[in-house]
């Protein structure tokens, strides 16, 4: 171990090519937090297009090149940007950014574990991982620049190469990307799955398995079932971009000129592509749904309320999730009675997500609450759940949804409901767990004027676009300021660039106090936030294999908080039973109802 | 680990590395992994129900196409995908018998079975190769797939481009299009052309023999690219199947699992083989039976 050739050895086993889930976990946080941050100068970039169109901004020309000459962007990179900040935020940031992260830090240390059940395909996943990220950032480089047709990369524009500049090889490269993608989804899922089946410590039952768990075992399931259907998907693309077969393709004319393909339909593709599409949308948000509910239970001192309707509603809105795909459909000349069919089981989402937000609110009501960052963008995620989720009501009615399909109604409400939960929970994660991941506290005050900036600006960016939508701004275009009935939308459209320009400048907050703290914050304590659950009993600096000695054993529920001291008095840090303390000869499992 | 493990309701759910079904992980794997591709094939099959259904009127029929078999010169109509399907579910009772042999410990059985196995599972890739090459090579007559131009059926005047139009015999005067016409009490499956009515279709018409991705002599293109894509994608699975017991078989010859103390890897091997073998009976079913 002395010599100079070990001391590369380790590192290259440590860092790079660790078999540790902890490691592996910063490793998908770190890539995936700089994925997102690519994504959000993406769309501030666009934002500027949007807020100011046609207007010269010389400096980003400095940064851009010949994508923004004389200061204006490109009309094409316009919708390369689009497209990219989509799927780098949906998959790269929110999927295995988010999951990828919480799943391998937490399922071991949550459920008593070693380490997952393949260490090796762990590496594997994370490693497929970064190769599709390195490939999808690569594609913004090829000739045509990167894929346009947006992130749900619909036929014709994505099947022809010939169709727009971003059809050809950037096309090429996202598909190729995305099937590398699936691959590390699938390797990462399986590994989730089996390790919480088959992994739990002595005395771990299901029923006493901390929600985060339980959100990251739906997901991993919901994963598993959904992205081999993308896959297939993308295969038949493959065949009509490459082959000449027209799975999606009917006869179509490009400049005068009539193509072979014929008999095939557009519309197969959205199917596929949408009954992916739906659950992913689940893939983000239990997770960030999950880590919430064990913050806001040990941030407010009070077991969670609804521990099994909790995990009964994260079910049903799993299984809900791959019945509800046609509520993206319905304006593709889709059978009215089938329309209203998914009407129905889309609108039967609500009640599971009402009982979700009903036991947030419960656990938070007359709690003792702690405000810390994470408590914040909790309470921040319950909000734009709510928010989000209202105007879902309105998308999903497929009479409703007539008005204001494919215009800025729906981008606000996607953002609101699956983007800013899922990143508030990922923040909520990050400050809530960054003792665990490095050992070291973050700075609260950065953490709450961070959380401040990022819900002000959130809000102040995606709420007018709602009433963008009703007026009827479509979504995608790369100027409104064509259309005369839209010129009295451009203050709103100001006003929404100007908040995503400070909501970016907001993040930088977060970056500093994220890179400052892992080298240079306070050393944490074991248990800083006073928590029931596995991982505060496991030492602080990191080995492989978790604990030192035996795995603890555990013996209740995760939620035994609010409880009195030995004296019967009522004090912060002496409220709360371990998992690991066995239950007295009085006491029942809060599990176990 | 083992496969003889219990597995107890009471205590199953409760932790303590117990798996609820009694699975060692790497097996769970196996099974969710299976779960997540018969997804990726469900894709495939219920696009290409789609396409069928929607082109009933000209899907080709499966026993005018695959005719051939090997060494014999007769019409022999689906008389050869039969036997390769059963070479493949029988390749399946011989993995069985592995697996069977492998929890008795009895190496040479389990060497002889896999053996077989793989014998199996060669021949129906090989004979997947076979059917290919004649669905691509088509038949000596050909077809006619006709260009620009309308055609009266039944009082309507319809568009031929992209028709395909078969010869009712080797003499070519006569040819029959994919419509339904109906004379009198008789409904045709097909309407028929002779004399100028042909010789005014086949102005803009080219001959097409066999299928590709693009053209295919037996009726609608799409039959041929879900045949290709479809039969391909699951003999890709056959072959990494062959590779996968290949490496297993060679590790059985040399005694790691002997050392190891069971055979678990032959039964997850297993599990993916019986999987494949399952997909097939769905594939076959659609696309040669109904």
């Amino acid at each position: 171990m002395s010599t100079h050739h070990h001391h590369a050895k380790d590192f290259l086993f440590t860092y790079i090519f660790s078999t540790d889930h902890k490691m592996i976990s910063k490793q998908f946080l770190v890539t995936g937090f700089l994925m997102g941050f690519i994504g959000l100068i993406m769309s501030t970039l666009f934002r500027l297009q949007l807020g100011w169109p046609g207007e010269s901004f010389e400096m980003i020309e400095l940064l851009m090149g010949s994508w923004q000459e004389d200061g204006v962007m490109a009309p094409d990179k316009y919708l390369s940007l689009v497209t990219m900040h989509g799927t780098i935020m949906v998959f790269f940031l929110l999927t295995a950014g988010l999951s990828g992260t919480f799943s391998n830090l937490l399922i071991p240390l949550q459920i008593g574990a070693r380490d997952m059940a393949s260490g090796f395909l762990n590496m594997l996943s994370y490693w497929f991982f970064f190769i599709s990220s390195v490939v999808m950032l690569c594609s913004l480089f090829v000739e045509g620049g990167a894929a346009s047709a947006g992130w749900t990369i619909y036929p014709p524009l994505s099947a022809l190469p010939q169709a727009i500049p971003g059809s050809g090889a950037g096309m090429t490269l996202w598909l190729v990307s995305m099937s590398i993608f699936i691959v590390s989804s699938l390797l990462g899922s399986l590994n989730y799955i089996v390790t919480i089946l088959n992994m739990r410590t002595k005395g771990m039952s299901m029923t006493r398995l901390p929600l985060t768990i339980w959100a990251f075992l739906l997901t991993a399931i919901l994963g598993v079932l959904s992205f081999p259907v993308l896959l297939s998907a993308a295969l038949l693309l493959v065949f009509d971009r490459s082959f000449g077969t027209s799975f999606y393709l009917s006869d179509i004319y490009i400049g005068g000129q009539v193509l072979e393909h014929s008999g095939g339909s557009p519309i197969l593709f959205e199917h596929l592509f949408w009954f992916l599409g739906h659950p992913e949308v689940y893939i983000v948000l239990l997770p960030a749904l999950g880590i919430t509910s064990e913050i806001i239970s040990t941030m407010t001192r009070k077991p969670i309320f609804g521990y099994r309707a909790m995990i009964g509603s994260m079910m049903a809105i799993g299984f809900l999730s791959f019945i509800v795909w046609g509520h993206h459909m319905f304006l593709t000349g889709m059978n009215p009675f089938l329309g209203s069919v998914f009407t129905f089981t889309t609108l039967l989402i609500a009640i599971p997500s009402a009982v979700k937000v009903f036991n947030y609110l419960t656990t938070l009501w007359k709690g003792n609450i702690v405000f810390t960052p994470a408590t914040m963008f909790s309470v921040g995620l319950v909000s734009t759940f709510i928010s989000g989720g209202v105007t879902g009501l309105i998308l999903g009615n497929s009479a409703l949804d007539i008005n204001v399909h494919d215009t800025y109604f729906v981008v606000g409400h996607f953002h609101i409901v699956m983007g800013l939960s899922a990143i508030f929970g990922m923040f909520a994660g990050v400050y809530h767990w960054f003792p665990k991941l490095f050992g070291r506290m973050m700075n609260n005050k950065l953490g709450n004027i961070h959380f401040w900036i990022t819900i002000c600006c959130a809000y102040g960016v995606f709420f007018p676009m709602h009433f963008l939508g009703f007026a009827g701004v479509p979504r995608r275009y790369y100027t409104n300021s064509e259309f005369p009935m839209f010129d009295n939308m451009i203050d709103i459209n100001v006003f929404i660039s100007v908040c995503a320009i400070l909501a970016m400048i907001g993040q930088l907050v977060f970056f500093f106090n994220f890179v400052y703290s892992a080298f240079r914050g306070p050393k944490a304590p074991m248990n800083p936030w006073k928590g029931n659950t596995l991982e505060w009993t496991s030492p602080v600096e990191h080995f492989h294999g978790n604990w030192y000695g035996e795995i603890p054993a555990v013996y209740r529920w995760p939620y035994d908080y609010s409880k009195v001291n030995a004296n019967g008095e009522y004090v912060y840090g002496e409220d709360f039973i371990p998992q690991t303390t066995p239950l007295g000869d009085d006491e029942k499992d809060g599990g176990e109802h | 680990m083992s496969h003889t493990e219990v597995v107890d309701s009471k205590t199953a759910w409760a932790g303590d590395n117990n798996s609820p079904f009694g699975a060692g992980y790497g097996k769970l794997m196996m099974w969710f992994f299976l779960m997540s591709d018969a997804l990726s094939f469900t894709g495939f099959l219920a696009a290409y129900g789609f396409y069928r259904h929607d082109y009933s009127a000209i899907w080709p029929t499966a026993e005018n196409v695959f005719t051939h078999f090997p060494f014999v010169h007769s019409h022999q109509p689906l008389l050869y995908v039969a036997l390769m399907t059963f070479i493949l579910i029988m390749s399946s009772v011989t993995m069985v018998l592995a697996v069977e042999a492998g929890q008795r410990m009895d190496k040479g059985a389990v060497i002889k079975w896999m053996f077989w196995t793989i014998i199996g599972g060669l021949i129906f890739v090989g004979s997947q190769a076979w059917e290919w090459m004649h669905f691509i090579h088509g038949t000596e007559l050909g077809a006619m797939e006709l260009g620009i131009g309308t055609v009266e059926i039944n009082g309507v005047i319809e568009q031929t481009q992209g028709i395909i139009g078969r010869w009712a015999d080797d003499s070519k005067q006569v040819l029959m299009l994919p419509w339904r016409e109906t004379l009198g009490d008789v409904t045709s499956p097909y309407i028929t052309l002779e004399g100028d009515a042909l010789k005014a279709a086949l102005a803009n018409a080219h001959e097409i023999h066999g299928a590709n991705l693009t053209h295919n002599e037996y009726g609608h293109p799409l039959f041929a690219d879900f045949f290709f894509f479809i039969t391909g994608f699951h003999g890709t699975h056959v072959f990494s199947g062959v590779v996968l017991n290949f490496i297993i078989f060679v590790n059985v010859i040399m005694g790691t699992y002997e050392k190891r103390g069971h055979y678990e890897m032959v039964e997850k091997v297993g599990l993916y083989w019986h999987f494949v073998d399952l997909v097939w009976v769905f594939v076959f079913t659609f696309f040669y039976l109904v």
